[in-house]
């Protein structure tokens, strides 16, 4: 019995060590297989046998030793090692405990518990498949139509042991009174205990199906004798508490319990005394004690322990690879082979078909090779030169890339090469500034010639080109330049104008101002800031006199009415009125008894200007009339009448501009209103109109009507001077911003024509009163003539031709020519700069 | 009054121009795709006349594309493959990122692929405009095939470029269509005429690239992919029309050039040269046969002379190149397969050496220089070899592109050039020239001094003249003063133009500024060339004279 035992235990660690390959059915087979092998080499004695369950039993049955607990053991094996696989040593350990408990008498049921499940794990085996859901059936116990169906399912070798079975189940539910039969009752007592197992654990049931078959389970059965001396069968002990006998031996008569039970005194005394009593256990089937051997007890420690239960067993034998890559002879079982493995497959069967009929029907095609590389061919086969997109008239193309030049060479002449400065500019230039993206170099030989490192910069620039700038066709402009000047007519044909300087006026020690011609022609007055008035011969360059004014001179006017002789000259806040006593006597007599035919008016109006006679020596110089302003003068203009006389104060006021008639002594303020600084002021040669000039606009208004006639705007900045053509529908003006403006009152308010010849401020423009001349004065000290013709005919526009560039003033204190004024008869024209010089052009 | 406002920006040029993002937004690409696309199809950005207005009134710098360009985009069978690609990228980074081998092999052997043909096709609506833009693409495929199998681009893409490549040379040497090259310090410059289109191409000296990093490969490799493409369909049209076999039967290593014929008729192109002269009148038709008469020369420039290329010298090129016209070319068997004949051969008449002195010298050939082919080739006869000999200072490489005009500044050896090329004999009586130069530039300093003097004389007199006080009251009898009509009239002419300069309108002003800037420029720059050369020219006679009185001195 303790060789069964030893057995048992050993299976069960050779299961616990096969668990976790024994998952799957098949795989639990193998594990079996281990377990033999390991089985084998505990070198126990043991017999090859038949693998029937039956055989088995019968011979457990022949054995005289304790072939019930053999049996239960054996099975037990089995249920331990099912259980084992899954839930551990603990889980049978549980078990037996339980069976302890209810069994009193026997400590060998500890074990056979659990050999109930035994049978049907052999049944199981069998068709291990369907196991699960027969082991939860057996586990019912009063299912017998189940075992039934079992059994019908069981091959023919495992029915006969079922169908005993059954009557011995049958019998052991009728408490097995019968008993005769011992074998029946063996396994009614074994059935019992299985199904009280198995209601303990019924979770556990379905673990058990994939049990090995039993083939040589019983192999180490040796011993036929099985202890059945008392044959109760697996029953609660309890029950026979109340009996004198514990059972009935194989003959039917009964065991009596010993005569003296033991109480718990002979239990302490036996406790105190016994030397063994630890070892002792108390067998309650048969009501003996049983003293452990050491071998026994060595067992218990080692598994209490946790350690292997056969101490000869290496747990660390080397792995046999079952599924290794050989093919071995034998196959791993001996199941026949699946009906579905030789019968061909329907469904399969199917799809090959459908397959085969795509392939036919064209719908499935072989997988075309790749193409690797090019395919070439002629793109251009059926070239249309006219099958040009609609996009492709926008199409500009990329512009080639600029051909190699001499200094590009690796050998270039020696004049491409750059210099030590030119090279330092060049590293010094922004590199999209180069002109060249490349350092000219020159090399002895070919050979020595390196690896140009940008070549790829530029392949990838050229690169960016094409794709990322914008591109835009641009017109060429491939014109002569020639052609670009305009077409105006010989200057030589539009003569005379005054072509050379012949004469210099030299004397004014300060920049001469202003100058003036006398109408005759054959004087000219100018005034300079020395303050001193110069009146010269014109054709001999002679100072006829010189007066002295109390200031600068800043504007001087010679009247225009050859019968009278007067220049009108201004410095600070006075306007006088010279005769200067030249020329004709007649004229100059006249002038005087003019002025003093005056004839003081009876009610005197208050004016805003003082009309003064002049001292004797005054009058001695020539001065006539003191025309005293509140404000220091700027300009001055005569009528053509040679009567009215204009003076320009410019200020913020409204009396800017003064109107003086000279016979009257009279002065009148036109302007009510400030409509601007006044820079200069005119009268109409003809007509009673009268221009003013502000900053950026000329008014023109009719003195008659008193109205403003017309607003013309100079499209500059600052006018400085303003000349009225003779026939008075033309009007030029000077700007500081170095323009001149030709107005053509019949065509518009804005300039008919400007004119930037000069680089620099205007300062002077004046018409010439018969010739179609005119002349523009300039801080760049020159003086250009214009041939300015205007028709008579109104559809015709003027014509302007600049015909002559003066120069011979020189530019003092970055100041040129300041006035320039024409000879009334002849196309002279007279100018005065910042030198102290005033010339004459002829 | 009538009619809903005009809203602005809602027609004319505003309509016309889109802006990138939102061209990319509409073909639903992302920017690098979007690049690629206008690479392949050749979509560029316009540059709106009034940008103001195509912008909406802001002033942002942004590129715009004509809507038409885009809207052709559209549908692009391209962009589809792209999409494909993108998906194809996505699925194969998913199943690489679950270890699913199988599936990425199944995915790359299904990679979208695309096609470039149609995209020729609608590109190069003929064969001559393809030929016409082949300048890029050439360029590209010869500097492609120098990459060295580094990992900038594919291998096949590099194998694919030399193989081209070759080919293109082989059809230039076979048609024999080589005008000029140029030895630049950058690389080598061909220029060759096909079917009557001027191709330039450049090829960089043989050297391992040294590659930059801020360079954007994958542009490149994207304008190569269509370059290659091009190439490819415009090596095979060409080939057809030689009657050749395309591909060539050619070892890609070395230019083996030796293509079959299919049939022989290379006469029949000829003929069709000559044909077309009906409506031309004689004189286009003498002058059509001179220019035919000099091809036909070019063309044998080298015919029936042997060379042998030295180990150090370029063989590549100059194995092109001479056979281009007609020589037979040969190198060190060592050196490279495809060597015809050794250094011993006696009937070698040119050896081409690029070293100061050679061991062995064959008496019954020259040893010339490798400048010598290229300046013989450039000026279109065989050129003296004295010139060229080893280990001798060479005469300038000068390129042959450039064209000079009226009043460019010409180079000395160019024009010595030109009188060899008119068969003259320069010698002596070129330095004669020079010197007749030099002294009409004397005779007009002369005449720029008695100038000047007469100028000074002048002022000198006015300024006495003016100073009327300084003058002292003397009347001395008056000089009769020459008056040089010409120059009065030169002054007037000046003067009249000065004045109609005054009178020209601002727009037309700023405009003729500018050319006469530019023109002023040139001048400039031609001055400058040829003082920097005359300063040179004297140097080295200095240095001459030096050297020959010292050795006179030694003797």
């Amino acid at each position: 019995m303790l060789n069964f035992d030893l057995c048992h235990l050993t299976r069960c660690g050779a299961h616990v060590v096969s668990g976790p390959y024994s998952m799957p059915a098949s795989r639990s087979r193998v594990t079996e297989g281990t377990v033999m092998d390991t089985k084998e080499k505990s070198g126990k004695k043991r017999v090859a046998e038949e693998d029937d369950d039956q055989l088995s039993l019968f011979k457990i049955e022949k054995d005289g030793f304790p072939k019930k607990l053999e049996k239960e053991d054996n099975d037990d094996d089995l249920s331990d090692s099912e259980e084992s696989v899954f839930s551990g040593l603990e889980d049978s350990g549980s078990d037996s405990d339980d069976d302890d408990d209810d069994d009193d008498d026997d400590d060998d049921d500890d074990d056979g518990g659990v050999g109930g499940d035994d049978d049907d794990d052999d049944d199981d085996d069998d068709d291990d498949d369907d196991g699960t859901v027969e082991e939860t059936k057996d586990a019912d116990e009063e299912s017998l139509g189940k075992d039934n169906e079992e059994a019908t399912i069981l091959k023919t070798s495992t029915e006969q042991p079922f169908s005993e079975k059954r009557e011995a189940k049958r019998q052991g539910e009728k408490a097995s009174d019968g008993g005769n039969a011992v074998r029946k009752a063996r396994a009614s007592r074994a059935r019992g205990t299985g199904s009280g197992k198995l209601e303990q654990a019924p979770g556990l049931g379905g673990q058990s199906s994939g049990a090995p078959p039993q083939g040589d389970e019983y192999e180490q059965d040796t011993s036929d004798e099985e202890d059945i001396r008392n044959t109760v069968g697996n029953i609660p002990m309890e029950w026979y508490q109340d009996y004198p006998h514990i059972g009935y031996d194989l003959d039917g008569k009964k065991i009596y319990k010993p005569i003296r039970n033991k109480d718990e005194l002979d239990e302490f005394l036996d406790k105190m005394e016994n030397p063994d009593y630890w070892r002792t256990v108390h067998d309650r089937m048969t009501g003996t004690d049983i003293r452990l051997s050491d071998e026994q007890v060595d067992l218990v420690h080692r598994l209490q322990r946790g350690h292997f239960g056969d101490a000869s067993f290496n747990e660390y034998e080397p792995y046999v690879d079952f599924f290794s890559s050989e093919t071995m002879i034998h196959p791993v079982t001996n199941r026949p082979a699946d009906k579905r493995s030789f019968i061909p497959s329907l469904i399969e069967k199917e799809k090959v078909s459908k397959l085969v009929h795509a392939i036919k029907m064209g719908w499935i095609k072989p997988r075309q090779p790749k193409e690797s590389g090019l395919q070439l061919y002629d793109l251009w086969a059926k070239e249309d030169p006219n099958s040009i997109l609609g996009r492709h008239k926008m199409h500009v193309p990329a512009p080639k890339s600029k051909l190699p030049g001499h200094e590009e060479s690796y050998n270039p002449p020696p004049e491409y090469l750059l210099t030590e400065e030119e090279k330092l500019a060049w590293e010094q230039q922004d590199p999209e500034e180069r002109k060249l993206n490349f350092l000219p170099q020159k090399f002895a030989c070919l050979r020595t010639v390196p690896a140009f490192s940008r070549f790829i910069h530029e392949r990838f620039e050229r690169c960016l080109d094409l794709y990322l700038c914008p591109r835009q066709r641009k017109m060429r402009v491939n014109v002569d330049p020639e052609d670009l000047i305009p077409k105006l007519p010989k200057p030589r044909d539009l003569q005379p104008f005054p072509t050379v300087q012949s004469l210099v006026y030299r004397g004014h020690t300060n920049l001469v101002r202003c100058i003036s011609v006398s109408p005759s022609g054959q004087w000219l007055a100018s005034g300079s800031d020395d303050c001193t008035v110069r009146l010269w011969e014109v054709c001999t360059g002679r100072c006829m006199k010189t007066i002295e004014v109390g200031g600068a001179v800043k504007s001087i006017a010679w009247n225009p009415n050859p019968a009278i002789c007067l220049v009108a000259l201004s410095f600070n806040q006075m306007v006088l009125l010279l005769n200067p006593g030249l020329g004709d006597k007649l004229v100059c007599s006249t002038t005087d008894q003019v002025i003093a035919s005056y004839v003081e008016p009876e009610e005197e109006k208050e004016q805003s200007v003082q009309w003064l006679l002049p001292e004797d020596q005054d009058v001695e110089k020539g001065v006539r009339l003191i025309i005293n302003h509140p404000k220091s003068v700027r300009q001055l203009t005569w009528h053509s009448k040679g009567d009215y006389l204009a003076s320009v104060m410019p200020d913020n006021s409204n009396t800017q501009v003064l109107i003086h008639q000279i016979t009257k002594r009279r002065s009148q303020n036109p302007f009510r209103k400030n409509k601007g600084l006044v820079q200069c002021v005119s009268f109409h040669p003809i007509r009673p109109y009268f221009f003013v000039a502000t900053q950026r606009y000329i008014r023109i208004y009719n003195l008659i009507k008193q109205e403003l006639m017309k607003k013309l705007s100079a499209n500059c900045k600052w006018i400085s001077s303003m000349a009225i053509h003779p026939a008075g529908d033309n009007v030029i003006c000077g700007s500081y911003d170095s323009r001149l403006a030709w107005f053509d009152l019949d065509l518009s308010t804005k300039p008919y024509k400007v004119l930037r010849h000069h680089k620099k401020a205007l300062r002077g423009v004046a018409f010439h009163k018969t010739y179609p001349l005119f002349a523009s004065a300039s801080d760049d000290g020159s003086v250009i003539v214009c041939h300015g013709m205007v028709y008579n005919d109104l559809l015709q526009n003027p014509l302007i031709v600049p015909v002559k560039v003066l120069k011979g003033h020189t530019i003092t204190q970055d100041l040129g020519v300041l006035d320039v004024a024409f000879h009334p008869s002849q196309p002279w024209v007279f100018s005065s700069g910042a030198d102290h010089t005033v010339r004459l052009f002829t | 009054m009538g009619g809903l406002q005009k809203k602005k920006y809602e027609s004319g040029s505003a309509t016309n121009y889109v802006t990138r993002n939102k061209a990319r937004k509409k073909l639903q690409l992302s920017l690098a795709d979007f690049r690629r696309l206008c690479i392949l199809k050749g979509i560029y950005p316009h540059e709106p006349k009034r940008k103001k207005k195509v912008n909406k009134g802001s002033t942002a710098p942004r590129t715009f594309y004509l809507v038409k360009d885009i809207r052709f985009l559209l549908h692009e069978p391209i962009v589809a493959k792209f999409r494909e690609y993108k998906v194809f990228v996505r699925k194969l980074r998913k199943a690489y990122g679950k270890s699913e081998w199988g599936g990425v092999q199944r995915l790359r052997e299904n990679k979208p692929v695309y096609k470039l043909d149609h995209i020729v096709k609608e590109r190069y609506p003929t064969f001559i405009d393809a030929l016409r833009d082949l300048d890029d693409a050439l360029s590209m495929c010869f500097l492609f095939s120098t990459f060295a199998r580094t990992g900038k681009c594919h291998v096949q893409t590099i194998q694919l470029c030399r193989r081209l490549s070759v080919e293109w040379m082989n059809y230039i040497v076979m048609s024999r269509s080589l005008r000029k090259v140029f030895l630049s310090i950058k690389g080598i410059y061909y220029q060759a005429e096909v079917l009557g289109q001027t191709v330039t191409w450049v090829v960089p000296y043989q050297f391992a690239h040294n590659h930059p990093t801020d360079v954007d490969y994958r542009v490149m490799a994207t304008f190569t992919e269509f370059y290659t493409t091009l190439l490819g369909f415009v090596n095979f049209r060409l080939y057809q029309t030689l009657n050749l076999l395309y591909p060539p039967k050619v070892w890609y290593g070395a230019l083996g050039l030796d293509a079959c014929y299919k049939n022989n008729d290379e006469t029949q192109t000829l003929h069709k040269d000559l044909l077309p002269s009906f409506q031309e009148d004689a004189e286009a038709l003498v002058v059509r046969e001179k220019e035919q008469k000099e091809q036909d020369s070019l063309k044998n420039l080298f015919e029936g002379l042997k060379f042998f290329l030295n180990r150090e010298v370029p063989r590549e090129p100059l194995a092109f190149l001479l056979r281009c016209f007609g020589a037979q070319v040969s190198w060190e068997k060592s050196l490279c397969i495809g060597s015809t004949y050794d250094v011993n051969d006696e009937t070698i008449t040119h050896q081409v050496v690029d070293r100061p002195n050679v061991d062995k010298k064959y008496i019954n050939r020259y040893y010339i220089q490798p400048q010598w082919v290229f300046d013989c080739v450039n000026s279109r006869i065989r050129l003296p070899v004295e010139d060229y000999f080893p280990g001798v200072t060479l005469p300038p490489h000068l390129s042959p592109f450039v064209e000079h005009k009226e009043g460019d500044y010409v180079p000395p050896e160019k024009l010595r050039l030109m009188s060899l090329q008119r068969g003259e004999r320069p010698g002596e009586d070129e330095d004669g020239g020079d010197d007749d130069g030099e002294e009409e530039e004397d005779d007009d300093d002369d005449m720029d001094d008695e100038e000047a003097t007469d100028e000074k004389n002048l002022k000198l007199m006015e300024k006495q003249k003016s100073q009327g006080k300084a003058l002292s009251v003397t009347v001395t009898p008056g000089k009769v003063k020459q008056e040089n009509k010409m120059r009065l009239e030169q002054e007037e002419k000046a003067e009249e133009k000065r004045l109609a300069i005054m009178m020209m309108k601002k727009k037309e002003k700023y405009l003729y500024d500018k050319i006469v800037f530019g023109k002023k420029r040139k001048v400039r720059e031609a001055n400058k060339l040829a003082a920097k050369r005359k300063a040179h020219d004297d140097a080295c006679k200095a240095d001459k004279k030096k050297k020959k009185k010292k050795t006179t001195g030694r003797e």
